[in-house]
């Protein structure tokens, strides 16, 4: 069985990790309380910029060594930026873990090189033209931003095009030492991992961290204006777009809801790939390509999105009839075997997903950073099989009879389409 | 740099056995596993559709998982469910794949239950329409795919009209399907004649070999034939559109991986565009900030292979991102440096050591290796062939085969500037 083991350093950073010496590989990871939802309007997008900066150099290493170095130990690293957190994480062969570990420290540690800053502003504009020729068009962002308000969670992660294009490295600095403070970083590890090593390895490379400057916090966002390059329209139009796109967002269980297993297995139930009651609906029968739902959790807050993709000829018919599917639910509950199918699928699948070290990294970096807590595969299978069908129906009557937002994103032309 | 050898557990023995009727079956133990997974592949691809009933190899494949033996198609689904099984299935230019991952307990339950899907199939007459709008639900989701759009024809650019056909057909071909084509194209190409079924994981190779031989000993035997001749043309294609990028695809000829050059290949795409400090990464994005996605990756059949690669960029950088990019591809082995061989070589290492925490991936590695080389191959093997590489043997591979005959297609507000093109063509 995997050992759990944590610490926290003096200088306020905390260490966790699930140790298993049977593994083949060791995955690490920086989880840094610094997404879009800590940002100002100033500051819009720059979490995610800030993230991509990180490989840009250090005052030890040039950007080109970070790439090279990062390549030369020959696992998959990578980085991503969410509205909650900012994670860097690297999977190795365990024999690389002083060599790893070492390089995702001193990474954490930025330059802010203005050309670089200059050269990458171009990389994020071509992320952010990237996204908008992708299904669903945005339709995602825009839903946050309608539900949440376009602050806060409904900040867009990569921000806009305009919020971009007048970025300064300056208030990326000022960002970097608000927010990269070691009280707000979680180091996680988790596979064939050495933790004494890696504990002494990490107070020593971070001494320095606690030393960083403060700043003052921003200057507050005027809320009666809408940021710059944002609408709030729930109507997006695509001109080419062969089919039509629907997101819909209400409220749903925070990540620390007593709830929010049950909600999951409700979203399972009714919005699963391959066999699920909308999947039998909609997908089986060839109306729509996609019709599903699921609950997001937040640190304190949720949202419970449906999503539907289909011809736009058809799209109004297909939005009563996953209403109805919903609703039927919500009024006759469910059947004790979609229950037991659910658990025993998502079992398995736990299992599966625990054999890869770096499967596990990240359920357990973003629950030790929010929460300060520890689940290990069997404590989650175990909240899982103890699942009602009355938890599942109460979770129905909570989180599917509630109204919220709708985008549509589609041609212009459809206009049937309401 | 450290020696990454040496490092693989003790080399697994891989069992080949082929049954009279034609099916091979191969079985890697690993012990140290929970899980088990298989992966069977049977030669009903798209290349043995009829030409105007393109769909047929995917909506077959789709029919036939709507109940089969004693199961309807909810029951299918929900055994599957019950037994944790994670499955996946689909056509390839060749075959037609059914992948499944489980713990291992289930394994028995999952191969008899692929033996009923693959040989006693309700094909459902009443569920055809269903199956034809779900196809076509598809096909129209990836018109709004511009990656997509622009990769699906390059692919017909570089193997040409039969073996680069699409695997998601056409709406006409979708449509003109009836239930006598479906039950055709599952009688005449579903059964064990050269088809592989591959398993890894937690199982017991003579177990294996005994449940396979009860599930598929007296399964009917059957021609395969062989694919087509890849004749592609070098050409340039634009789709005009009011994209927010122009999205570029360009393919060039190479060895597909059966051939004894392939690795001294596939190590130069390797210094071209594997990992954050390979020359497209580096030099495209990372230098000059062109775009956020820029790859080239090798793609093989059975008889013929392409290097096909993409940049994404917006439309007034598109032309000195195509440049920049072809420029890197041509001058590649001008200046290669062995330490960009030796990154190379210890991410593809790495990577295979990491295959042993994955049932899965190591299923279908053996599948495919089986497919295109006709035997298997050990990660030891592997291991040496890859070791044993030198940059002399990368420097004289690509000087004597040099990338030419580009096919390019773009997708964007506004065609581009194709150096040395014959031929071009506004779609």
């Amino acid at each position: 069985m995997p050992e759990f083991r944590e610490t926290t350093l003096s200088n306020g950073l905390r260490i966790a990790a699930e140790i298993d010496d049977r593994g083949y590989s060791a995955a690490y990871g920086y989880f840094v309380r610094a997404g879009a939802r800590d940002e100002v309007d100033c500051e819009a997008g720059l979490s995610h910029f800030l993230e991509h900066m990180m490989f840009k150099g250090t005052a030890r290493r040039s950007a080109t060594d970070v790439n090279r170095e990062l390549d030369e130990l020959g696992g998959q690293s990578n980085a991503y930026t969410s509205e909650e957190q900012t994670v860097y994480y690297a999977t190795v062969l365990p024999k690389f873990q002083d060599r790893i570990v070492d390089l995702l420290t001193d990474m954490l540690s930025p330059t802010l090189d203005e050309d670089e800053f200059a050269t990458e502003r171009q990389v994020i504009l071509e992320e952010i033209a990237k996204y908008e020729d992708q299904p669903p068009f945005g339709a995602f962002e825009r839903a946050m931003e309608v539900h949440f308000g376009p602050r806060g969670l409904g900040r867009r992660v990569l921000g806009t095009a305009e919020s971009i294009r007048t970025m300064e490295a300056s208030i990326m600095r000022d960002y970097f030492n608000r927010r990269y403070r070691p009280e707000n970083i979680v180091l996680a590890a988790s596979g064939n991992i050495d933790f004494d090593g890696l504990v002494a390895q990490v107070e020593q490379l971070t001494q320095s961290w606690a030393e960083r400057p403060t700043t003052p916090p921003p200057a507050t966002d005027p809320s009666d204006l809408v940021p710059v390059g944002i609408s709030l329209e729930t109507r997006i139009a695509i001109p080419d777009a062969q089919q039509a796109y629907f997101v819909g967002i209400t409220p749903g269980p925070s990540s620390t809801s007593t709830d929010r297993y049950a909600a999951r297995v409700l979203g399972s139930i009714m919005g699963d790939e391959g066999g699920s009651r909308l999947f039998w609906e909609l997908i089986d029968s060839g109306r729509a390509e996609v019709a599903t739902l699921w609950p997001h959790e937040f640190i304190d807050a949720g949202a419970w999105f449906t999503y539907m993709v289909c011809a736009p000829e058809d799209a109004n018919s297909n939005r009563r009839l996953m209403e109805e599917v919903i609703q039927r639910t919500v009024a006759s509950g469910i059947k004790p075997e979609e229950l037991q199918q659910t658990i025993s699928k998502a079992t398995a699948g736990s299992i599966m997903q625990s054999e890869r070290p770096s499967n596990r990294l990240f359920g357990i970096g973003s629950r030790w950073l929010t929460c300060q807590e520890y689940l290990s595969t069997d404590e989650t299978l175990d909240c899982l099989r103890g699942i009602t069908v009355e938890d599942v129906e109460q979770a129905a009557k909570k989180y599917l009879t509630t109204s919220g937002t709708d985008i549509i994103a589609a041609a212009e032309t459809d206009s049937a389409v309401t | 740099m450290e020696p990454v050898l040496n490092t693989t557990p003790a080399a697994v023995p891989i069992e080949c056995h082929t049954l009279p009727n034609g099916l091979t079956i191969l079985v890697q133990p690993m012990p140290w596993l929970r899980t088990a997974a298989l992966s069977l592949n049977l030669h009903a691809g798209v290349h043995v559709e009829p030409e105007h009933l393109g769909g047929l190899s995917g909506l077959v494949c789709e029919m036939i998982q709507r109940g089969a033996g004693k199961y309807s198609s909810r029951d299918l689904v929900a055994v599957q469910d019950n037994l944790g099984i994670d499955r996946n299935s689909g056509v390839s230019t060749a075959l037609v794949s059914f992948g499944a991952a489980m713990p291992s307990e289930s394994l028995q339950a999952a191969m008899e239950i692929y033996a009923e899907i693959v040989r006693n199939p309700h094909l459902p007459q009443n569920q055809l329409d269903d199956a034809k709008m779900m196809a076509v639900q598809e096909l129209r989701a990836m018109e709004d795919e511009p990656t997509h759009r622009v990769m699906r024809r390059l692919r017909e650019l570089h193997y040409g009209k039969d073996l680069g056909r699409s695997i998601y057909g056409t709406e006409t071909g979708i449509n003109e399907i009836t239930q006598d084509n479906i039950r055709d194209f599952y009688q005449t190409n579903y059964h064990a004649g050269g088809s592989i079924l591959s398993i890894a994981g937690k199982v017991e190779t003579q177990q294996i070999l005994d449940w396979a031989q009860a599930a598929f000993g007296d399964w009917k035997t059957g021609e395969v034939h062989a694919l087509a001749s890849p004749n592609g043309i070098a050409k340039y294609e634009h789709f005009e559109s009011s994209s927010s990028q122009t999205h570029i695809g360009f393919a060039f000829n190479s060895i597909p991986y059966g051939h004894p050059d392939y690795f001294k290949m596939r190590a130069g795409i390797g210094v071209l565009s594997d990992g954050m400090s390979s020359r497209l990464f580096d030099r495209v994005r990372e230098q000059r900030g062109l775009c956020y996605t820029v790859t080239a990756s090798c793609h093989s059949l059975k008889n013929g292979g392409g290097v096909f690669g993409y940049a994404g960029t917006t439309p007034e950088r598109a032309q000195e991102t195509l440049d920049v990019t072809l420029h890197e591809i041509e001058h590649l082995i001008e200046d290669i440096e062995l330490s960009e061989l030796e990154r190379w070589k210890v991410r593809i290492e790495s990577g295979l050591i990491m295959e042993q925490e994955s049932s899965a991936s190591r299923t279908s590695s053996l599948a495919s290796d089986f497919y295109q080389i006709g035997r298997p191959i050990t990660t030891d093997e592997l291991e040496t062939t890859i070791e044993s590489l030198t940059l002399d043997d990368v420097r004289h591979y690509w000087s004597a085969n040099p990338p030419s005959d580009y096919r390019i297609v773009t997708l964007g507000p506004n065609a581009l500037t194709i150096p040395n093109s014959s031929e071009s063509t506004a779609v």
